[in-house]
C-alpha cells in the first residue's frame, strides 16, 4: 500500500477476459502491473488485439478486471463497495478520447457538445459556459463555438472531443489511437495538442498508438504483447531493441531503423535516435567527422 | 452532401427568432386552435391578415413559404373540390345534371383552404423557420419536465432526439459512399423494375446498419466515460429564460383568439 501513493496509476496482477458467443472465455491481460506517475507521457504499443483498448477500459472502469488491483490517485478501484460517486468521479479525473472522431460527438453544436461532460456531473450553468470557453481557446476551436460537429474536419472534430475532456478537468487522458483515423495534417493537430496539455495543464498522457513517431514524444514507452507488460522503458531504450520489437509484432520508427541498419553496414554512428532531428544530428556529425579526418 | 442542413432552419434576427423556443411551441399551438376558432368571413379574413402580418415579422422569403405549402397543394385541391361539390346548402349557384354547387359549399372550401394555410403557415414560422432543431428539442425537455413526475421519460426522448439529429448527417454520408462504392462494384440503383431497384438497395443498407450498430455502441461508451448517467443530477450550460417579448407573444395571441370568438358572434355573412 505505501507505494501506492507516489503513482496516480497503479494496477497489480491485472487480468481481465472476454465472454465469446460460445461461452469460452478468452484471456486478454493475464497479469499487467504498472505505475504511471502524476504528469507522465506514456504511450503504449502493440499490435492488434494485444489488450491495449481493454486495458484504457479498466483504468475509468467501463469494464471490469476478472483480478487484481487498481489504485487510482490512492483509491482502489476494484473494491467491492464502490459507490457510482466515486464511479464518476473516477471517470472525471481519467477521460478518454477515441478513434472515430465521430462517434463520440454528442451534441449538434460544439459547444454543447463540449459541454456535455460536465453538465452530466451537475456543475451550475455559469461554470459550465466559463470551462466551456475555456476548453475550445485551449484545443484553438474558440471560433467554431456555434458550428456543427459533422461539418469540421477530422482534426477538428478531435480537438473538439478534447475539449470536452478538458472540460471536465481530468488529472488523465487516454488516447485510444486517436490519430489513426486522421490525414497528416489532423494527426499534427492532434499531437500538437496533446503536448500542448501535458506543457500546460500538467495532465498525465496515456497515448495508445500504432505509430512509433507519435510513440517516440513520449516520455516512456509500455509495450504489451500476450496479455502482459512486455517492454517499459525511454523511446531510446525500446526502439533500441529491434529484434525484440519485432518478435511483439512492431517495428521501430524509420529513422531509427536507418541508422540502425547504417550501423550495420558499418558507418559508426554513435547514440540512438527516434527523431527525424536527432538522426539528421547524427548522420551530419558522421559525415562531417570524415570529412575533417 | 456535406451541406445537407437539417429541417428548415432560415437564419435571422426577426422578433420570432429572438423568442423563447418553448413559447414559440406554445404559441404555434395557440395558434392552430385560433384558425379553429375562425367562423365567418370576418373572423377568416382576420386570421388571414395574421398569417401575413407573421411572415412579415418573420422576414422569411415568401418563396420559403411557398415552399411549405407545395407538398400540400393536393390536399388542398382535395379539400376544395369535396367541399364544393359535396355540401348542400340552400343558395343554389350551379346546376348541371348531377351536379349542384351551393354558395355554402363555395364558403366552405375557402375557409378550409384558408384553415390549412394558415395550419402549415403558422407551425412552420413558429417552429422549423425560425427555430434550430436543437433549440426546439431543449425546449420540449423543458417544457415537458413535469411529466417526469409520472415518469415520462422526457430527457430520454430529448437525448434521442439530440442524437439523431447530430447523426443524420453523418448517416447520410456514409450512404453516399457505400452507394459509390457499391455502384464500383457495378451496382446499378437507377434502372431495371421497382423490385429489382429494391434489390439493389440492400448491398446498401445493411453495411449502413451494420456500421450504425457499431456508432451507437462505440457512442454509447463515449457518453459513459463522460460521466454521462441519464437525466438525473444533470444540469444545463444555456438555461432558457422567457423574455418581455415572450410574454407579449402570449398576450397578443390570447387576445388575437379572444376577438375572433367576438367576431364570430357578428353574424355577418354566412357562418360555418
Ligand atoms: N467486446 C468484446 N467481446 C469479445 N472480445 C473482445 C471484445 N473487445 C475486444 N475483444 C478481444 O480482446 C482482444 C483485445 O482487444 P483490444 O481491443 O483490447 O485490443 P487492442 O490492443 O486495443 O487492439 P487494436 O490495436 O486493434 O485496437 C482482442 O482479441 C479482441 O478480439
Ligand atoms: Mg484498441
Amino acid at each position: 500500500m505505501e507505494n501506492t501513493k507516489n503513482y496516480f496509476i497503479k494496477t497489480e496482477d491485472l487480468c481481465a477476459s472476454y465472454e465469446e458467443d460460445d461461452g469460452r472465455a478468452v484471456q486478454v491481460l493475464s497479469g499487467v502491473s504498472l505505475g504511471i506517475e502524476k504528469g507522465e507521457y506514456v504511450a503504449v504499443l502493440g499490435h492488434n488485439g494485444s489488450g491495449k483498448s481493454t486495458f484504457a477500459k479498466l483504468l475509468n472502469m467501463i469494464l471490469l478486471p476478472d483480478s487484481g488491483k487498481i489504485y487510482i490517485d490512492g483509491t482502489d478501484i476494484t473494491r467491492e463497495d464502490i459507490t457510482e460517486k466515486e464511479i464518476y468521479d473516477i471517470r472525471r479525473k481519467i477521460g478518454m478520447v477515441f478513434q472515430n472522431p465521430d462517434n463520440q460527438l454528442v451534441a449538434t453544436i460544439v459547444e454543447e457538445d463540449v459541454a456535455f461532460g460536465p453538465e452530466n456531473l451537475g456543475i451550475p450553468s455559469a461554470e459550465i459556459r466559463q470551462r466551456v470557453d475555456e476548453a475550445l481557446s485551449l484545443v484553438g476551436m474558440s471560433e467554431y463555438a456555434r458550428h456543427e460537429p459533422h461539418r469540421l474536419s477530422g482534426g477538428q472534430k478531435q480537438r473538439v472531443a478534447i475539449a470536452g475532456i478538458i472540460a471536465m478537468m481530468p488529472d488523465c487522458m487516454i488516447f485510444d489511437e486517436s490519430t489513426a483515423m486522421l490525414d497528416p495534417i489532423g494527426r499534427k493537430e492532434v499531437m500538437d495538442t496533446i503536448d500542448m496539455l501535458r506543457r500546460e495543464k500538467g495532465i498525465t498522457i496515456i497515448n495508445i498508438t500504432h505509430h512509433m513517431n507519435e510513440a517516440v514524444r513520449a516520455d516512456r514507452v509500455i509495450v504489451l504483447n500476450d496479455g502482459k507488460v512486455y517492454m517499459d522503458g525511454t523511446p531510446e531504450e525500446i526502439f533500441g531493441e529491434p529484434y525484440k520489437l519485432e518478435l511483439a509484432g512492431l517495428e521501430v520508427p524509420q529513422c531509427t531503423a536507418l541508422i540502425q541498419e547504417l550501423s550495420r553496414k558499418g558507418l559508426r554512428l554513435d547514440g540512438e535516435c527516434t527523431t527525424p532531428e536527432k538522426c539528421a544530428k547524427l548522420l551530419r556529425n558522421a559525415i562531417g567527422g570524415k570529412k575533417n579526418g | 452532401m456535406k451541406n445537407i442542413s437539417l429541417g428548415q432552419y432560415y437564419p435571422g434576427n426577426s422578433v420570432i427568432h429572438r423568442m423563447d423556443p418553448r413559447m414559440k411551441l406554445i404559441l404555434s399551438l395557440l395558434y392552430i386552435v385560433c384558425s379553429f376558432l375562425c367562423r365567418n368571413i370576418i373572423s377568416f379574413g382576420l386570421l388571414f391578415v395574421s398569417a401575413i402580418v407573421l411572415i412579415l415579422l418573420s422576414r422569411i422569403p415568401m418563396s420559403l413559404i411557398m415552399r411549405s405549402i407545395r407538398p400540400i397543394l393536393f390536399i388542398l385541391a382535395f379539400t376544395v373540390v369535396i367541399n364544393i361539390f359535396w355540401t348542400s346548402g340552400e343558395t343554389l349557384l350551379f346546376e348541371w345534371k348531377f351536379i349542384h354547387i351551393y354558395l355554402e359549399g363555395v364558403m366552405n372550401a375557402v375557409f378550409m383552404v384558408l384553415r390549412i394555410f394558415v395550419l402549415i403557415v403558422g407551425a412552420s414560422l413558429f417552429l422549423t423557420y425560425t427555430t434550430t432543431p436543437i433549440a426546439l428539442t431543449d425546449a420540449i425537455e423543458q417544457l415537458f419536465a413535469p411529466l417526469k413526475r409520472i415518469k415520462v421519460p422526457v430527457h430520454e426522448f430529448a437525448m434521442m432526439m439530440t442524437i439523431a439529429l447530430r447523426f443524420i448527417p453523418t448517416l447520410i454520408d456514409e450512404t453516399d459512399k457505400i452507394m459509390s462504392a457499391q455502384k464500383a462494384r457495378g451496382a446499378d440503383f437507377t434502372s431495371g423494375s421497382l423490385i429489382n431497384r429494391a434489390k439493389a438497395l440492400i448491398p446498401i443498407l445493411i453495411p449502413l446498419f451494420v456500421s450504425s450498430f457499431r456508432r451507437a455502441d462505440e457512442l454509447a461508451t463515449a457518453m459513459e466515460c463522460r460521466c454521462y448517467h441519464g437525466g438525473e443530477g444533470r444540469t444545463r450550460m444555456s438555461i432558457l429564460h422567457y423574455r418581455a417579448l415572450d410574454f407579449i407573444a402570449i398576450l397578443i395571441m390570447i387576445t388575437f383568439g379572444v376577438s375572433l370568438v367576438l367576431l364570430n358572434m357578428l353574424g355577418i355573412g354566412y357562418t360555418m
